[in-house]
């Protein structure tokens, strides 16, 4: 791979591992998709396929002690961050031996030993709780960044507002990366900002702001790295946007009247993961065989997690009033 | 004993509890060499530092978030907000995120911060910084709340929030900033959870809050003399609630009245009303309920309207004799 730039702690292994995990991703989602289709999840879901590679390029920069706050659309971030898809679909069936005990559900899977503080149901929520957790690295003076996933809509809250310009005047460890999927719901971010590049708005913070190509891994990679050495040589956050799009509708009942199919097909010509193969191929990294052997074990896992999650016991009554309070 | 005001004993419990625990800092808006918009905090930063004593941006939920994400990483923070009315801005990441992350999550996780925030009316401030809005988030799991009305208990109490493990909103009324009261000098911790008798009594149990104790035990006094004996509950914390103090209370009494200055309607004191009504005590009441409450209107800003709207002593007397049918 000596034609290709990448961060200097990222090994030709990692790109495997990488290419593998962005298909367990994807297995992952669509495995989901086809469970609600048939009724087999309740609730609801929103599903990241299409976007893999901001997650698993952004989260292979990070250690264990590292944080990262995540979004409803989450499920890439939680496998990215370290979370395994046993407990994540055992989760979404609602057994006890999901992440969350089944009392989280899709939008709010957490895992706080690895440094995921969490899915959030609640556009841009978990910004200012980055911030908290960058705030803890700062004032304990812990070496760990904090990474802030949200979508393109969470930049119009006043949350965004408020915790990104905090963080600014505090100089905290934490790197906020907008995930630019293209619409919030229904709404098309041509409709809803003014602006071309959401990573402008880093400017009236006095932040670097960073606009990458989110469906290509590598890049993410690389303006992950520069805001993680900007971040611990105390420089303060970056915004990065990470332009993306979503394969599937919002959640599970969208009929996608607000965009066209070739607009979709143009996208899906951008596919993170077939971009990965064919770079990986090129450089000599992989072969065909290996690209398609590692894809089968991705599908294996997401299969061994359904037969984990069919197993696993039910709550029962005396769960409903335990871990409200500490 | 020394007596200090409300105020220096809610400081001197957080000062204490930061020369204890690294883990303790203080952040909110104009906090620092100004020492907050009631003083509370005064002198603060030249002891700990802006590091420990963190002046904020005028975001509330930028900073609510900031709290909450810091004490799910290991931090324990104090978040003052100027005005309660201000947690109107912070609702999302009180109610969604802090009451909610340790059960969405399946027990893993916690966040023990204390959002401490002056509430009432009383000082002319208006509509907008005058209200009492404690049943919003006593509606809400995961949340507990503080009402503390003596300089004693304002110490005690701060000191338990701060070392509870999970969020917790302390309400301070600011016309109780400078009463003053016997308040020991060491740290000492009152439970969350524990009702006091402020006042013993047989004929009549009245459950007030906050402001609401004085005037309560005024309105006793006043009582006395007519040869009604009246009994002062101070729950002191909503959530959790003794019930078993009141109930015990009622029992003996068989009459109840609630008094609080939040708005009578979806207060809290129907919820201490309704629990009577389901307990044991019922059997012992010997005339309905009384509740006191705000009127249905915002806060005025004219100082006759404004006490218009909030229960007074005479209020307290009357709906008393009332219940004893000697109105």
């Amino acid at each position: 791979m000596k034609d290709l730039k990448v961060p200097e702690r990222i090994t030709e292994e990692n790109l495997i591992e990488l290419y593998k995990q962005m298909w367990t991703i994807r297995y992952f989602e669509e495995k989901v998709d086809q469970f609600f289709a048939k009724g087999k999840i309740h609730g609801t879901t929103h599903l990241a396929v299409g976007q893999e590679a901001s997650a698993a390029g952004v989260c292979a920069l990070l250690d264990k002690e590292d944080k990262i706050t995540s979004t409803h659309r989450g499920h890439g971030h939680c496998i990215a961050k370290g979370a395994t898809p046993d407990k994540m679909m055992a989760e979404l069936f609602g057994r006890t031996t999901g992440y969350c005990k089944g009392k989280g559900g899709s939008m709010h899977i957490a895992d706080v030993e690895m440094g995921n503080l969490g899915a959030n149901g609640i556009v841009g929520g978990g910004i200012p709780l980055a911030v908290g957790s960058a705030l803890t690295a700062q004032m304990k003076k812990l070496n760990y960044v904090t990474v802030c996933f949200f979508g393109d809509g969470a930049t119009n809250e006043g949350s965004f507002h408020e915790a990104v310009n905090l963080a600014a005047v505090w100089n905290l460890p934490v790197i906020f990366v907008c995930e630019n999927n293209q619409y919030g719901m229904s709404g098309s971010v041509k409709e809803m900002v003014k602006i071309e590049d959401i990573a402008t708005r880093a400017k009236s913070y006095g932040i670097p702001g960073v606009v990458a190509d989110g469906n290509d891994i590598i890049e993410m990679m690389n303006v992950t790295n520069e805001a993680i050495e900007r971040a611990k040589n105390g420089e303060g956050p970056t915004l990065i946007e990470a332009k993306t799009y979503r394969w599937k509708g919002h959640s599970k009942s969208d009929a996608k009247k607000y965009r066209t199919r070739d607009e979709e097909n143009e996208w899906r010509e951008k596919d993170p993961i077939k971009r990965l193969k064919e770079l990986l191929i090129s450089e000599s990294v992989i072969t065909e065989e290996q690209a398609e052997s590692l894809q089968k074990e991705a599908l294996k896992e997401i299969e061994d997690a359904v037969a984990f999650a069919e197993e696993g016991p039910m709550p029962t009554k005396d769960d409903l009033l335990t871990d409200v309070f500490a | 004993m020394r007596e200090i005001t409300y105020l220096e004993a809610v400081r001197e419990a957080m000062s204490q509890e930061m020369r204890e625990n690294e883990d303790v800092f203080i952040l909110g808006e104009d906090i620092g060499v100004y020492g907050g918009a009631f003083g509370v905090t005064r002198g603060m930063i030249e002891e700990f530092g802006p590091e420990r004593v963190r002046n904020t941006p005028i975001s509330e939920s930028g900073i609510a978030g900031a709290a909450i994400g810091s004490a799910l990483t290991g931090m324990r923070p104090i978040l003052e907000l100027q005005f309660s009315d201000f947690i109107t801005i912070a609702m999302d990441q009180m109610v969604n995120q802090a009451a909610k992350i340790r059960y969405m999550y399946g027990g893993k996780g916690k966040v023990p911060m204390v959002l401490r925030t002056p509430s009432g009316s009383g000082t002319g401030a208006a509509a907008q910084h005058s209200q009492s809005l404690e049943a919003w988030v006593a509606h809400i799991p995961g949340l507990k709340v503080v009402q503390p009305s003596t300089a004693h208990d304002v110490k005690g109490l701060l000191k338990a929030a701060i070392d509870d493990d999970n969020p917790v909103i302390f309400y301070e009324h600011k016309l109780l900033y400078k009463t003053k009261g016997e308040v020991p000098e060491e740290q000492y911790s009152i439970p969350l959870g524990k009702a006091d008798v402020k006042r013993e009594g047989t004929d009549v149990t009245i459950v007030a809050t906050a402001i609401m104790v004085h005037h309560a035990l005024e309105a006793a006094e006043e009582l006395e003399k007519e040869g009604i004996s009246a009994e002062v509950v101070d729950p002191r914390t909503l959530v959790p609630l003794d019930t078993e103090t009141i109930i015990n209370s009622v029992s003996k009494t068989s009459r109840l009245v609630v008094v609080h200055e939040a708005v009578k309607r979806g207060g809290y004191g129907a919820e201490i009303a309704s629990m009577i009504a389901e307990s044991e005590a019922f059997d012992y009441l010997d005339a309905p309920i009384k509740r006191l409450g705000g009127a249905s209107s915002p806060i005025p800003y004219n100082p006759e309207l404004e006490k218009m709207h909030v229960p007074q002593v005479s209020d307290i007397i009357q709906a008393v004799k009332e219940t004893l049918n000697k109105a």
